[in-house]
């Protein structure tokens, strides 16, 4: 099975929908000719001609609100928002409008669009190329929110999502376009051409939305992870030698609490690790829902390891970044309570 | 030490406020007749006499004159006059309703009532409004059922929107009626992108996005007009112009601009404005842009010159910041009237039927009110079901929704 990047992976997932549906029209800030500033994709222009695939002006709030009005026409937008951080122009068509278009015209109108961005840190990006919002949109009824951890599940995640009836947040960790990062960031990249999960089936193929994977079965303690932090939640667990459990959950919303739930009895214990700031961040919601239905199965408090609540430094990146030490030691902290 | 003399900050202000005498001497109207009617296809460049001047057809005489004259027949006006009393008619029971107690707010379009009908009768079937909240008269000129209207104002049993949108945020696909949004001008740019999406499947429909005055102000319309332009999509992009933003005058959004027309040249987006009072002068202007669409020429920008006699809403009270009497110094006069004497002029019609006329419509829509009423108001009789407000967040509901029905024990 050929091995591919996440980048190839998410660009075939678009090449897979464009080809099956004529209604799949992908656009946004120099996605057309150039083929998108991460190359997500290059070639989809020559392949299906500009009005399928095509640049925009530089206006995250026309890229979504055209895509709205698209949809409610009968389209499917695959949209691309350049870095998650320019998306908050665009925040206010997404809340309002694609989030409750189903709901508050009874289903006359829908919105079937996919806004696609890069998140997250770890390529010296600064505060304005490094955030992670994905709880300003899991906050937000009517949407879908979806994190991909590697090539395999990028590709089928994403195919999913240009399926999808609803409106889907696609939050793509820029750490892990071209290889895994394995959590210490001296070490080089294992690129994706070397790694198991870099095998990506050709043609169609679907994960579904709402579903986590098991990336590391243990029995001592679950690690509640999505993205970037999968790896290092790995390389957190080979550092301590912790029998960890971790889990990808692939999708935050809707979320697949029945695997959570089931992890966490098994294990008795519970780590969260995020890279986005903690205050009110995604972490308090899988806290708040593994304190709900696992109390009487937890021996320890559970434990959140996340990006501090400041904006991303530039320089001090890897300080800010939640790395296999602070989480290992918020590990050992919990087995030791 | 600096020379200059300190600089002032600049907020503009109308003419007038409450107790000053009505004063409208700077809306500038040309007489009806005298404004140019340009070929569909001329470049942009040389509308900036159309975006600055009015395009009037009525004359104070009642009669239809100039080159914008004659897209109407008999029946048509005709048509037109019963769609615009029906919708005052349809306001002042709907106000009286809220008043009642009958439904929490309410929308009315006096004075505006040309605007949406007869825009709506240069579109065809098929093609889609993007609209506010304040053209309703595309329903109404459209022939959706005012009974449908009122359930949904009332948030009865029979709301075709199960009571989740506020009174007058009607939805109607088979109208081509978007769904209508609390936050303002959200729909502009979209209008933009469903006329894309026609464009991009070689389709044959149009669509219409609407905003007003204030809400030029918001992001949303910039996005659209660079998006119109950039892919001329087929679209024509209204803007209201009735003088107030609930208290703020239209001066405020409009800033240093000369009107909101001119804001489509430097798109290059030909822009004309229009007497939106005048029945006959809208029918023409949107016939104009609807047919450019068609021919896939892109889009274009009309301005509606008209005023809202109303307050906002009925959470509002316009004698706390303009005078009382301004609605009556509006220079356009009042649309209905000003039809019903055209139709007189052409001896069409009479004083004694326009009487008669009113009374009908009023039968009417007291009989679709009674019917609507059965069906139950927003704190009596029928109303949707606590187990909907669970559906259709997602086309599937997902565990948690399930997992919170559940729990409000629906």
């Amino acid at each position: 099975m050929p091995r591919k990047t996440m980048i190839e992976a998410i660009r075939e997932a678009m090449d897979v929908a464009m080809e099956r549906d004529d209604n799949v029209v992908v656009f946004g800030e120099d996605v057309g000719y150039f083929g998108g500033v991460f190359r997500a994709t290059q070639g989809l222009q020559q392949k299906y001609g500009t009005s399928r695939c095509f640049d925009t002006p530089i206006s995250e709030l026309g890229i979504v609100g055209t895509a709205i009005g698209m949809a409610a026409y009968g389209l499917r937008p695959c949209v691309e928002v350049q870095f998650a951080d320019y998306v908050y122009p665009a925040y206010d068509q997404i809340v309002s409008e694609a989030a409750r278009l189903r709901y508050r015209s009874n289903g006359q109108f829908t919105c079937p669009i996919v806004v696609r961005m890069p998140t997250g840190g770890g390529i010296f990006g600064g505060q304005t190329h490094s955030q992670s919002p994905e709880a300003l949109f899991t906050h937000v009824s009517g949407l879908k929110v979806v994190v991909p951890s590697n090539p395999h599940d990028a590709k089928g995640l994403l195919i999913s999502a240009i399926a999808d009836p609803d409106p889907v947040i696609f939050l793509e960790p820029k750490r892990l376009y071209n290889g895994p990062f394995d959590g210490h960031h001296e070490r080089p990249v294992t690129p994706w051409a070397k790694h198991e999960l870099g095998e990506v089936p050709a043609g169609h193929y679907e994960i579904p939305l709402g579903k986590a994977a098991v990336r590391r079965e243990g029995k001592a303690l679950t690690v509640l992870a999505y993205g970037t932090m999968v790896y290092v939640a790995q390389a957190a667990a080979e550092d301590t030698g912790i029998d960890a459990e971790i889990l990808d959950l692939r999708t935050l919303l809707p979320l697949d609490l029945d695997a959570i739930v089931a992890s966490v009895k098994k294990t008795g214990r519970c780590v969260i690790v995020h890279e986005a700031t903690r205050t009110s961040g995604f972490g308090a919601e899988l806290a708040a829902l593994v304190q709900r239905h696992c109390f009487y199965h937890l021996e320890a408090p559970i434990i959140r390891v996340t990006g501090w609540d400041t904006p991303y430094p530039h320089a001090q990146e890897w300080d800010y970044f939640p790395g296999p030490a602070r989480l290992g030691k918020a590990m050992i902290e919990t087995m030791e309570a | 030490m600096s020379e200059d003399a300190p600089l002032r900050f600049h907020v503009p202000e109308p003419e007038v406020r409450p107790g000053d005498r009505p004063d409208f001497s700077n809306v500038k109207i040309p007489q009806a007749g005298t404004v140019r009617r340009p070929r569909i296809d001329e470049d942009a460049e040389q509308f900036r006499d159309l975006a600055y001047s009015i395009i009037r057809v009525l004359n104070r005489q009642g009669e239809a004159v100039g080159p914008w004259a004659g897209t109407l027949g008999d029946d048509e006006l005709l048509q037109g006059l019963r769609h615009m009393m029906l919708l005052r008619a349809f306001d002042a029971r709907m106000l009286m309703a809220q008043r009642q107690g009958k439904t929490s707010f309410y929308m009315q379009h006096m004075g505006e009532e040309a605007v949406s009908c007869a825009f709506r009768k240069a579109l065809r079937d098929g093609d889609m409004n993007f609209p506010t909240y304040r053209q309703a008269g595309l329903l109404i000129a459209g022939g959706y059922q005012m009974v449908d209207m009122m359930n949904q104002i009332y948030s009865n049993e029979a709301d075709p929107l199960k009571g989740r949108q506020l009174p007058i945020m009607y939805s109607a696909k088979d109208h081509g009626f978007f769904s209508i949004s609390g936050n303002l001008g959200t729909q502009f740019v979209q209008a933009v992108g469903w006329a894309m999406a026609s464009a991009i499947k070689g389709d044959t429909k149009i669509a219409a996005g609407w905003i007003g005055d204030g809400s030029t102000a918001e992001s949303d319309f910039h996005a659209a007009l660079v998006f119109a332009s950039t892919y001329r999509a087929p679209v024509i992009l209204n803007i209201v112009n009735n003088q107030w933003a609930i208290s703020t005058f239209q001066g405020i959004a409009r800033g240093g601009s000369g009107t909101f027309a001119a804001r489509g040249l430097g798109f290059g987006i030909p822009a004309l404005r229009v007497d939106g009072n005048d029945y006959l002068a809208v029918h023409a202007v949107a016939s104009w842009a609807a047919e450019r669409a068609r021919k896939n020429l892109g889009p274009t920008l009309v301005e509606y010159v008209t005023y809202r006699v109303g307050a906002h809403s009925t959470s509002d009270d316009p004698s706390a910041y303009r005078p009382k009497t301004e609605s009556e110094a509006w220079p356009l006069g009042d649309p209905v009237i000003r039809l019903k004497n055209h139709l007189i002029v052409r001896g069409m019609w009479s004083d004694e039927r326009h009487k008669q006329a009113e009374a009908e419509i009023l039968d009417e829509v007291i009989t679709a009110q009674k019917s609507a009423e059965r069906h139950g108001t927003l704190h009596a009789g029928g109303k949707p079901s606590a187990r909907d407000m669970f559906e259709g967040v997602y086309a599937e509901m997902p565990p948690h929704l399930r997992r919170q029905r559940q729990q409000a024990g629906v």
